[in-house]
């Protein structure tokens, strides 16, 4: 890299780089991120150095890309059992901030590539996630970041471990007037290299946030986390959690969406999010009222 | 995938774990001879994949080859949960001077491994690091360096004062941790590891759940019964996301989020749910035995479906879904609301093909949905 790293959050596009873009679901998205504007500089994939795909340049390694071009961010389109290996090499080419969006990655794997990443000081979004849109500016991933009725520019920092219900909640937010600063979508998997605790910092520490939407779900602590984290946070948080009727021991499509043993039930969410502060909504409806009743009490 | 004891004993005796000496019967007249070849006490286990089978009756003490033909007869159909107990563990039993606790998994708050170790095994170690958190010893480990030896000496000392079962133990913790990693273990629990009188370490039971996305390269597991009802094998088989619940308003709705989310809707505003099924991510484009397998569930009085598409594209589930209903022709009210990517196109399908406006909210869909259910009982 020739130029520092853009910030994630902030008024530059960041300089992005496809690896698997010339699979169909890589090229797809690649078209549709770049007629939004996100700046896509390169693509990758491994023996198709050379190529162009929709006029970006790919290049066989990510080393190469970065070699050839400043990158910020790389979202990651290959299957999951390529997974590891291609998020491996990003971090060692040394980009800052990448996407792993596949499913049904092996949670070994998962582990070694969040490992290797907190070595080299990057940051992982999933796997089995989304990706992320900045309204007006700029989308990685698989969320249509072009959709007028799910995003405009505005001040309500969203986070969801889910793409579905992130899209139903963003639905709702533009429908009664809100605009998003950041849509951030975590994943769905046991582990994910960005967790609510690293959503609710960025969204504090970011001038053009006024309120956190959290949307999570049933299985693991990540939620609970969240709740103690919050003691040093100062934005108004809303959050609302999926899975109230999941049965015990049944995974409810996500991997990471298992309550077990009696633990990770969404009551014990609600219950940690409520006490830490939070605006806990019972349905979807309900985060538009709570929102409204937070921000007029600031 | 949860791995049955008989199959994980099998898998870490090989890998170098002691286990008692045993076999698995599937008649009485096996479970006498298993006995009769350990050539002492036994103890009859029933084999399910799930845990808690002592306190079902599942796991009987035999002093003779006839003991253990009898404790087979009892356990050998019982029903344990939602299983059926189709064979029994036959094992020889231990003299135990010590029972300790060891379990590796994936911890969700340092994204790895996990080692957990006490020295009061045979109980729920929850409820012993409820009662004493000091019993209990956790150790992070960092998954690039592997548990070494020092760490694993360092471990083992924390539970014994023996020189010689903190050398034995420690060698188990390297090649349970090992066993772990080459197995996309999500947890391997051994609970109890006894240590005994004279001073041998040795795995009493074995708790094996591997990673199910890691499955295509573990080739080598012995096969599973699968976990779930007849209608889930059928909906897994077709790699559906399926959860069968009791009841009567079917869901059909793209992504776990959304789906968890309707489901929980469904209850909030007085209804029941069917199941659960999810048909957004690579499945946005079957949509059509989706609908089938909704369908088959007798209890189904009427259907909801919920989209809200990003990735998914909801036009595509939507022909999807008219395709599968003109097909079957079920006759039963169905409620839409549709949203998200391909939303235009998506309702005017459903317009076109099938005469029904989409609601605009999900809540109206929903209630509509449950006085559907209600009228069709009446």
């Amino acid at each position: 890299m020739n130029t520092p790293p853009t910030p994630l959050f902030g008024a530059t596009p960041l300089r992005t780089l496809v690896q698997g873009i010339t699979g169909g679901e890589g090229s797809y998205w690649t078209e549709q991120m770049l007629a939004y504007g996100t700046d896509v500089v390169a693509g990758c994939t491994p023996g198709k150095g050379g190529q162009e795909v929709h006029g970006v340049p790919v290049h066989s390694a990510v080393a190469e890309a970065v070699e050839a071009h400043d990158v910020d961010l790389s979202v990651i389109f290959v299957p999951a059992r390529f997974a590891k290996g291609a998020a491996l090499e990003a971090i060692e080419a040394g980009v800052p901030n990448v996407i792993v969006l596949a499913e049904f990655v092996p949670v070994h794997d998962t582990m070694e590539i969040l490992a290797a990443a907190r070595a080299a000081g990057t940051r992982i979004i999933g796997p089995n996630c989304p990706g992320v849109v900045f309204p007006g500016r700029d989308f990685a991933g698989i969320m249509p970041g072009w959709s007028e009725r799910l995003f405009r520019p505005g001040r309500i920092g969203v986070v969801s471990r889910s793409g579905s219900l992130g899209a139903l909640v963003n639905l709702n937010l533009v429908g009664a007037g809100f605009g998003q600063s950041a849509f951030l979508g975590l994943g769905g998997d046991p582990i994910v290299g960005t967790t609510f605790v690293d959503a609710l910092e960025l969204f504090d520490d970011d001038p053009n946030t006024d309120a956190v939407v959290l949307l999570g779900e049933v299985g693991g602590p990540m939620e609970e986390e969240a709740a103690d984290r919050m003691a040093g946070l100062s934005k108004p948080v809303v959050a609302f959690i999926a899975g109230k009727n999941a049965p015990e021991g049944k995974k409810m499509g996500h991997a990471g969406a298992l309550v077990s043993g009696g633990r990770g039930t969404a009551a014990s969410k609600m219950r940690a999010l409520t006490a830490a502060g939070a605006s806990v909504a019972e349905t979807p409806t309900e985060i538009v009222e709570l929102l409204r009743e937070s921000s007029s009490g600031r | 995938m949860f791995i049955e004891e008989a199959d994980a004993k099998a898998l870490i005796a090989s890998g170098g774990v002691p286990t008692p000496q045993g076999s698995v019967a599937t008649t009485p007249a096996e479970a006498s001879a298993a006995a009769a070849a350990c050539g002492g006490p036994v103890m009859v286990k029933a084999q399910v994949p799930a845990g808690k089978r002592g306190k079902g009756g599942g796991i009987v003490a035999a002093g003779t080859p006839d003991e253990a033909a009898a404790a087979a007869h009892r356990i050998l159909g019982m029903q344990l949960g939602e299983h059926t107990v189709d064979r029994v563990l036959v094992e020889g039993r231990a003299d135990i001077a010590a029972e300790l606790y060891v379990s590796f998994m994936v911890d969700p708050s340092t994204a790895g491994p996990l080692l957990i170790l006490s020295a009061q095994g045979g109980m729920d170690i929850e409820e012993v690091a409820a009662a004493d958190p000091t019993a209990v010893h956790r150790a992070s480990i960092d998954i690039i360096h592997g548990l070494g030896a020092a760490d694993a000496l360092d471990a083992a000392r924390r539970i014994s004062d023996s020189e010689a079962v903190q050398a034995e133990l420690a060698g188990v913790l390297i090649t349970l941790y090992g066993l772990f990693r080459q197995l996309d273990a999500q947890l391997i629990e051994i609970n109890p590891l006894v240590v005994t009188t004279n001073a041998q370490v040795l795995a009493l039971d074995c708790k094996l759940v591997v990673d199910d996305n890691a499955l295509h390269r573990q080739v080598d597991l012995p096969e599973q019964r699968p976990n779930g009802t007849e209608l889930e094998l059928r909906a897994a088989e077709q790699d559906f996301l399926f959860v069968e619940l009791d009841g009567d308003v079917g869901v059909l709705a793209n992504g776990a989020g959304l789906t968890m989310s309707t489901m929980d809707a469904v209850t909030a505003l007085g209804g029941r749910p069917a199941n659960f099924l999810e048909v957004g991510g690579m499945a946005y484009k079957r949509a059509t035995p989706a609908l089938e397998l909704v369908l088959s569930n007798p209890n189904v009085k009427s259907l909801l479906v919920n989209l809200c598409g990003a990735y998914a594209r909801t036009d595509v589930i939507a022909e999807g879904l008219i395709e599968g209903w003109k097909t079957l022709q079920p006759e039963l009210p169905v409620s839409f609301c549709i949203h998200g990517t391909g939303e235009e196109r998506a309702q005017q399908l459903v317009l076109d093909e099938l005469g029904l406006e989409c609601h605009d909210l999900m809540d109206d869909a929903i209630r509509e949905a449950i006085a559907n259910a209600a009228g069709a009982d009446r």
